[in-house]
């Protein structure tokens, strides 16, 4: 958070988190609150009240900053409102600038200063989030003053499509939904696949447990991601776009909507763009709460108006997509690498990361860790550093005992092996994958086999029912997960539970099947005597006819 | 037209581009189990009982979609493909409610041929033994959910061939089930035109003719084939 | 020395016995062949008892009696066969499950079903307690051997013993061995 200039020194900023965690826990009133107050004192030429994106340690909202020294308080109530908004009149009425630089004296009644020194800060890079927590979503002229559609404008009037396309290929950025597919090998297909009319997709259907990347991209930073967008149209030829997010991210939807209905306005988008014969609308599609709309092709049905289930690739969306058009699908904190890619070369990008994994990751740190929330670190930052270094460890010093990453997809890295380097390969050679960001810390009272029923039962739920060993497997895998938590279960329901993950793997229609039997082999690589330890020797009568 | 050749089970075949690894095998007498596919409509390899090994190819590619491709090697019956196929039969046995003795298709079921081709003598899965409805409100057929295995064949022909879209899928994963209209009963779908392509094409006893009792559904799903060739010909004869 | 063979019927209809009656007159020389140790059809003795080479299990488990017997079965015998569609996956008794648990059963059964005068029954250590649900054979005790169809034919039972009557293991492939129904 060192990219922003301060505002003039006689006026004071006070940037209140409005994303969905923070107004969770009162943000709205706080906010509210704090207008109120300045509108008492009659300051509002001097003292600005903005609403911002996400601020960072989550677990602690309500979440302000307070520039132009960038102070950041956490846990802070409507209460507390009157409380800092004198402080601040003080600091603005000060005669010396002694006094007016002097660090505030204030901390909310039941929260505390938040120290930007902690590593949690410090050890973060940010490039996806650069301008999220800084920036009103709600107004275009923030984010335009901060240079957005900037990168659009340079690619349309002084790049070739092909042009941007090489630059996102140098730059080594691989997709960010999981699969770490090559974005600028994705880009290259789509352009050259033949056809006047081409479709652009963000995916924005977020959803594994404990992962909320994309929704505080959208959240803090809504133009960031359309003019990703734009510029992904103009390098492949496509003019029209689709927005596909959740339903249940009601405030990323809004600020969407106005960012999208801002930039038509202002004609960022729509038609004869920057004076060019380039044209390209954006309209939001919103799901009905299936997760498998997150597979792509599922996500093209569900565009289209049809029931939200995969089919088979090939062929890929890059060949036949949205009603069959070739189609470019990319994650949200892709879109969201585009610009800064454009702005500062591709050169720059690919120094940050590792040999396979350029520029930074976004996190979602959640469970059982002291400071919670969202990180963005360059790839290649250690599992330990993430975990214990910025999230502190475990609350009450308890040990780390695991941490999963990648979702329903993934798995559980073992303490023993948190030097891993965060990229793609090392991910995998674990048995998990870099996933779409969700990062769970579990400590030492955590049950390895009761995680793994967990993700059982989500895809359990979330299976779309199309294919066999997706719709069924997971029915019984559950069952025999459930079988070793009650402590019925044999060493012969232990082999069988391997095999019918495997197969299940093997024989899954889409990723959503492929890999939803991960965590529990994942969980029975590194944690197989927490499931020995259940085992039984024989079959019980008693377990008999329940 | 190109031709491609590849080798089936040890087996040279030649095919015409665009074929499936089903068609060549079936041309070179390798036989693969399948269920939701039928000749004549659309395919959507969603049992995965016709899922096969290519060499240089990580993943199981199902026969009745893949496209032969020159010099391909494909193996149709490891003992891999051996054992999924049996589980993939032994999950549908267990999800839904096959009670073969009292089934009208009891003797002409396809789930039942599978079963004996992959040589199950018993689930190594539990039963789950489901609460499924019976639909009875159609005046000349039924729909017994607890015989389906949503091979979506039914929704398939009725939208593809009759053109009436009669069925659909409702609900999601383990709740899935075919649904006439809205989910309305059957006999209130007044799209229905009673031409009976559906009960035709289900290869178990879930969609019967009322008329039929214990083991005396003899559908004959391959005449559908006969249809859609026959349709298509008209079309090209002006 | 004689094979020792035992049928044991638990919950199913009988038909396989029946099946196995229809053996007709290879019912003679296969009593030349094995000694019937227990069974509802060809012994009268009451206790299932020890050295049991091979017995034929028809029918699921669905009460009290049937686990215990099985389970008896199960630790004297050495060669045990589910018999029939029954013992193998529930089949018809299995119809019960899904009303889930066997207190809905008894209601649906004794109470809605009946013409007013309908009331659960209730005779401890006579009539046997249900289960919760009828369970195939080899989701209680190991099972060595599987003998589909309801009934199998007697053909098919022949099929399955003649080579267990010669020491070898049947070969169970093929409609005529292991369709179900």
């Amino acid at each position: 958070m060192t990219t922003h200039s301060p505002p003039p020194s006689s006026v004071l900023r006070v940037r209140c988190c409005s994303s969905a965690g923070c107004l969770a826990g009162g943000a709205a009133e706080l906010r509210q609150a704090l207008t109120t107050a300045v509108a008492r004192r009659e300051l509002q030429e001097r003292l600005a009240i903005t609403g911002v994106g996400c601020l960072g340690p989550c677990s602690q909202g309500p979440l302000l900053a307070v520039d132009p020294d960038g102070a950041l308080f956490a846990g802070v109530t409507a209460a507390d409102a009157d409380g800092l908004i004198t402080a601040l009149a003080h600091r603005l009425q000060a005669a010396s600038s002694a006094e007016r630089e002097a660090p505030l004296a204030w901390t909310p009644a039941a929260g505390e200063q938040v120290d930007t020194e902690r590593p949690f800060f410090t050890r973060q890079r940010r490039i996806v989030l650069e301008h999220c927590g800084l920036i009103d979503p709600e107004r275009i002229e923030a984010a335009i003053e901060r240079g957005a559609y900037e990168q659009l404008r340079r690619a349309v009037q002084e790049c070739t499509p092909a042009e941007v396309v090489e630059t996102i290929r140098r730059s080594g950025l691989r997709g960010r939904g999981g699969a770490g597919y090559p974005t600028g090998l994705k880009w290259a297909t789509v352009a050259k696949m033949p056809g006047e009319r081409k479709v652009v997709v963000c995916n924005a259907d977020e959803g594994d447990p404990g992962a909320f990347m994309d929704r505080s991209v959208l959240e803090g930073d809504p133009h960031r991601v359309l003019e990703g967008m734009a510029i992904a149209a103009y390098a492949v030829g496509a003019d029209r776009g689709f927005i596909y997010i959740r339903a249940e991210y009601k405030l990323a939807i809004v600020n969407l909507r106005r960012a999208i209905e801002q930039a038509r306005r202002r004609h960022l988008l729509g038609a004869g763009l920057f004076g060019s014969p380039f044209g390209f609308t954006v309209e939001l599609r919103v799901g009905a709460g299936a997760y498998v709309c997150g597979e792509e092709t599922a996500l093209i049905h569900s565009i289209e108006g049809q029931r939200g289930t995969p089919r088979p690739r090939p062929p890929y969306p890059a060949e036949a997509g949205v009603w069959g058009l070739p189609t470019l699908i990319n994650n949200v904190e892709t879109f969201a690498n585009v610009v800064p890619i454009l702005r500062e070369g591709a050169d720059w990008f690919a120094a940050i990361g590792t040999e396979g994994s350029k520029g930074t990751k976004v996190f979602c740190l959640t469970g059982n860790v002291r400071r919670g929330g969202l990180v963005e670190v360059p790839m290649g930052t250690s599992l330990a550093t993430i975990v214990a270094e910025m999230g502190e460890g475990c609350p009450d010093g308890a040990g780390i005992k695991a941490v999963q990453t990648g979702g329903p997809s993934g798995g559980c890295v073992p303490a023993s092996l948190l030097d891993t380097s965060v990229d793609y390969e090392s991910l995998k050679e674990l048995g998990t994958i870099m996933g779409s960001g969700g990062m769970v810390v579990m400590d030492h009272s955590t049950d390895m086999v009761a995680i793994a029923a967990f993700f059982m039962a989500f895809c359990r739920d979330e299976s779309c029912g199309k294919c066999v060993p997706c719709r069924a497997g997971t029915v019984q895998l559950h069952g025999l997960l459930q079988k070793h938590l009650g402590g019925d279960a044999t060493a012969a329901d232990l082999a069988q539970l391997e095999a019918l993950c495997h197969m299940v793997v093997d024989t899954s229609l889409c990723g959503l099947g492929q890999s939803a039997p991960k965590p529990v082999l994942s969980t029975l690589r590194f944690f197989r005597d927490e499931y020995v330890a259940r085992l039984r020797p024989q079959p019980t009568a008693a377990a008999a006819g329940r | 037209m190109s031709v491609r050749t590849l080798t089936i089970d040890g087996r040279d075949v030649a095919m015409a581009t665009g074929a499936t690894l089903l068609a060549a095998a079936r041309e070179v007498g390798v036989s693969i189990p399948t269920l939701c596919h039928l000749e004549g409509l659309s395919p959507v390899a969603a049992c995965r009982l016709c899922l096969v090994e290519i060499e240089g190819s990580g993943k199981l590619q199902p026969a009745c979609l893949t496209p032969v491709a020159e010099g391909m090697v494909v193996h149709t019956d490891t003992p891999r493909l051996q054992d999924y196929r049996r589980t993939l039969i032994e999950m549908l046995f267990t999800e839904g409610n096959h009670v073969c003795a009292v089934c009208v298709a009891n003797g002409h079921c396809e789930l039942q041929d599978r079963a004996v081709e992959v040589g199950m003598d018993h689930s190594r899965l539990p039963y789950r033994h489901p609460d499924r409805p019976v639909d009875l409100t159609h005046h000349l057929f039924g729909l017994d959910h607890n015989r389906c295995i949503l091979c979506t064949r039914c929704v398939r022909v009725c939208d593809e061939v009759e053109g009436a879209h009669v069925w659909d899928v409702g609900w999601r994963g383990e709740h899935c089930r075919i649904i006439a209209g809205l989910n309305q009963p059957w006999g209130a779908v007044d799209a229905c035109t009673d031409c009976g392509k559906c009960v035709q094409v289900c290869p178990t006893g879930a969609l019967f003719d009322k008329a039929d009792t214990t083991g005396e559904k003899h559908a004959d799903p391959a005449r559908l084939w006969t249809l859609v060739r026959a349709r298509a010909r008209g079309q090209q004869t002006p | 020395m004689k094979l020792r063979l035992a049928t044991v019927w638990l919950a199913g209809c009988s038909g396989c016995h029946m099946s196995f009656l229809d053996l007709d007159e290879w019912l003679i020389e296969l009593a030349e062949q094995v000694d019937v140790v227990f069974s509802p059809v060809a012994s009268d003795i009451k206790g299932f008892p020890e050295n049991v080479d091979v017995c034929l299990v028809e029918g699921g488990v669905a009460n009290g009696d049937n686990l215990e017997l099985i389970l008896q079965v199960r630790a004297r015998t050495r060669l045990l066969v589910s018999f029939g569609d029954c013992a193998i996956t529930a089949n018809v008794p299995g119809m019960r499950n899904r009303l889930d648990g066997a207190e809905p059963v008894l209601r649906r059964g004794y109470l809605e079903l009946a013409d007013g005068s309908g009331q659960l029954p209730h005779a401890p250590g006579l009539v046997p307690d249900l289960l919760e649900r009828v369970l195939p054979l080899h989701e209680v005790v190991p099972v060595d051997l599987y003998l589909p169809g309801c009934p199998p034919s007697a053909a098919r039972i022949r099929a399955f013993l003649e080579p267990l009557l010669r020491g070898e293991r049947p070969v169970m492939e093929g409609a005529a061995m292991i369709r179900f129904g």
